[in-house]
């Protein structure tokens, strides 16, 4: 025993278990909106990975929650698909939010086949987020397609209502928007913090 | 010059196969008149079976009951062949036809290219055994010896002039190709080897044999060049499977598809070119033929993105009635540029780039299933979105605008909203008889919804709802 092996490397490779869990690393991918990000363990989206954002109705901010992640990574020249939207995105918003239209593409898809396409899509590794919707969709679809964006790299976000809350889900982040709340259910890397604010403009 | 000969013993059976999945029972091909059908080519379980060609159909049948049957089409055996000459073009630029069952390339300015011959001529076996042709392939310094060697000896490889008379010599005159009048006559003679002959003076065997054998033995040892027709490849692509049964099923297509696909691939690349659009046709027994269309957005060669391609519109399709026959043309062949891959590319191994992935999508969800939005500058909101490709928006400065469009205004039902912006009056579009009066609000729901909403000029409701800051 007489090689001399740093605590660091055996903690860094998970030979020691440690009863309180080591931070993860923060995340390369900011939300846009620094109320979030400080309450979120990871300070940002969790990287190639799922998440899930609960709406009450349509039209409660949604888009708002995600449009300056996706006005960064299109000004960025990395392509944002958004798969089977509910209504016709309307591009001169999108723009004055900052959204560079020539790295977006709308995919129009049949319900059946939406969930085929999200995860062709994320699994692609040729986008940087996709956004769906998939009102029913089932844990094992959910699951998939987490895996898709795992091997794709690819922030998925799938829009759902909150009639979905009560249903298991894989994604890794679980946000509930309600007009003026934000409200983290589930997030990887420690316990959900308390709703913050949300300001509607 | 070096000659590779490739002989295929089997042609016509290997032509017949490669269209059916591998069967099961005993197959041979058959020919000739309705009365007196006999075998003229039989594959090794019905030879097991103790089936030979040349036996009457009615007496195989009697020994095999089982036995499947195709007939035997000259014009399919020769397309084939033309299949494995559009194949050798990509190895050399001199190739040679020698119907009915040889095709010859000129290999040694490819070895330079391709390295050694016992590097090279593995290579060509197994592309050939993908293909699904059996083989025997022989080198030469002219076609006629190789083509000769390749029927005697599998596998021989004679690089320079001088060894040819010895490598030659041990053939039986009966192999050697020669006019079958002469070779008879030196077998009657009691010469038995081409080594035998050759040591024969050339004058006086000319008085015996005639001219013909002359000549022919002067090609073998090649003094004089080999009067083949050189291939030239075609300018479009076409093939067709005869099925001799009705195939109900899509599935049923797809393993002879993917061997046309195969070909076409083959082709494309002997032609370094690619493939912009081709077309799937089932020819049915009594209803019309079902034309599959194929446009891809980039050329493609590649048989496995072909394939999916193929696949994913073959799944979405109805068959209207069995089908008979497939047929596969691709008259669109525009140069192949492949596409630049970044050394330093950090992706991951699975990944597919955008214009495959798009191509994929296309194929099951519809060809205007992948578009891009584009700001316009016109004032009415409906105009203002317009689908386009990847294409410059125009810099507008508008008021607050909502970030989901509804594609038509429906009537804001519900309690009355509160206003939070507005009007916003929009009078415009007289010029196009697309005009429009309409006054603008900023309303928030009592869900908390906040909606874009119009209502004719001067009034406050009822509101139609147009769209939702989402």
């Amino acid at each position: 025993m007489n090689a001399v092996i740093a605590l660091d490397s055996l903690i860094r490779d998970r030979h020691i278990w440690r009863g309180q869990p080591a931070a993860l690393p923060p995340s390369t991918q900011p939300t846009g909106w620094p109320t979030l990000d400080a309450v979120v363990p990871t300070h940002g989206w969790p990287e190639a990975a799922l998440t899930e954002i609960l709406i009450p109705a349509d039209g409660v901010g949604e888009l708002r929650l995600v449009l300056p992640t996706l006005a960064r990574l299109t000004q960025h020249g990395e392509r944002v698909v958004i798969v089977a939207p509910p209504y016709i995105p309307y591009a001169p918003a999108w723009q004055a939010a900052g959204v560079d239209w020539r790295h977006v593409s709308i995919i129009d898809a049949a319900p059946g086949e939406r969930a085929w396409t999200l995860e062709q899509v994320l699994h692609s590794g040729s986008c940087a987020a996709v956004l769906g919707w998939l009102p029913d969709a089932d844990d094992r679809t959910l699951r998939r397609l987490q895996v898709a964006a795992d091997t794709g790299r690819a922030l998925g976000f799938l829009f759902r209502n909150r009639a979905a809350l009560g249903n298991p889900s894989p994604a890794a982040l679980r946000i509930q928007v309600a007009p003026g709340v934000l409200q983290v259910l589930k997030c990887r890397g420690g316990n959900p913090p308390a709703p913050i604010a949300f300001p509607a403009s | 010059m070096l000659w590779a000969s490739l002989l295929l013993p089997t042609l016509a059976l290997d032509a017949a196969l490669r269209e059916r999945p591998v069967p099961d029972r005993p197959f041979a091909l058959v020919h000739g008149s309705a009365q007196q059908r006999t075998l003229v080519a039989v594959d090794e379980a019905a030879r097991a079976a103790g089936l030979r060609p040349g036996q009457r159909l009615a007496e195989a049948e009697a020994i095999c009951r089982n036995l499947l049957t195709a007939e035997y089409d000259t014009a399919h055996t020769r397309t084939a062949l033309s299949l494995i000459a559009a194949w050798a073009y990509r190895w050399s630029s001199d190739v040679l036809l020698d119907p009915p069952r040889t095709v010859s390339l000129e290999v040694g300015k490819s070895l330079r290219l391709f390295g050694p011959w016992p590097d090279l001529e593995p290579r060509l076996r197994n592309e050939l055994n993908e293909l699904g042709f059996r083989h025997r392939i022989a080198l030469a310094p002219n076609p006629r010896a190789a083509r000769v060697l390749a029927g005697a000896n599998d596998g021989t490889a004679v690089e320079s002039v001088n060894d040819l008379p010895s490598a030659l010599a041990r053939i039986p005159i009966t192999c050697a190709g020669l006019p079958q009048e002469a070779a008879a006559l030196l077998n009657s003679m009691g010469l038995r080897t081409l080594g035998q002959v050759l040591r024969l003076p050339r004058p006086a065997l000319q008085r015996r044999c005639g001219r013909a054998l002359i000549e022919s033995l002067a090609v073998l040892l090649g003094e004089q060049p080999d009067p083949l027709l050189r291939y030239r490849p075609p300018d479009r692509f076409d093939a067709r499977i005869d099925f001799g049964c009705e195939v109900e099923h899509v599935h049923g297509l797809l393993f002879p598809l993917k061997r046309m696909l195969g070909d076409l691939a083959a082709f494309l690349s002997a032609r370094d070119g690619g493939l912009q659009r081709f077309v799937i046709r089932c020819l049915h027994a009594d209803a019309a033929p079902t034309d599959l269309s194929i446009g891809l957005l980039v050329p493609e060669r590649e048989a496995s993105a072909l394939f999916e391609v193929a696949k994913l519109r073959l799944d979405q399709t109805r068959l209207p009635a069995p089908v008979l026959e497939l047929e596969l043309h691709a008259d669109e062949l525009p140069p192949f540029v492949p596409q630049g891959a970044d050394l330093l590319d950090q992706r991951a191994a699975n990944a597919l780039p955008w214009p495959q992935l798009v191509e994929r999508l296309r194929a099951r969800l519809g060809a205007d299933a992948v578009y891009g939005l584009r700001v316009d500058a016109d004032p009415r909101p409906e105009r203002a979105c317009v689908r386009d490709d990847a294409a410059d928006s125009a810099t507008t400065h508008l008021p607050l605008r909502p970030t989901w469009l509804l594609p038509r205004p429906i009537p804001l039902r519900g309690p009355a909203p509160r206003v939070i912006a507005g009007p916003e009056r929009l009078e415009t579009g007289w010029w196009d008889g697309g005009d429009m009066r309409r006054d603008y609000y900023i309303v928030e729901l009592a869900t908390g919804q906040r909606a874009w909403a119009f209502c004719p000029p001067g009034e406050r409701g009822p509101f139609m709802l147009h769209g939702w800051f989402a």
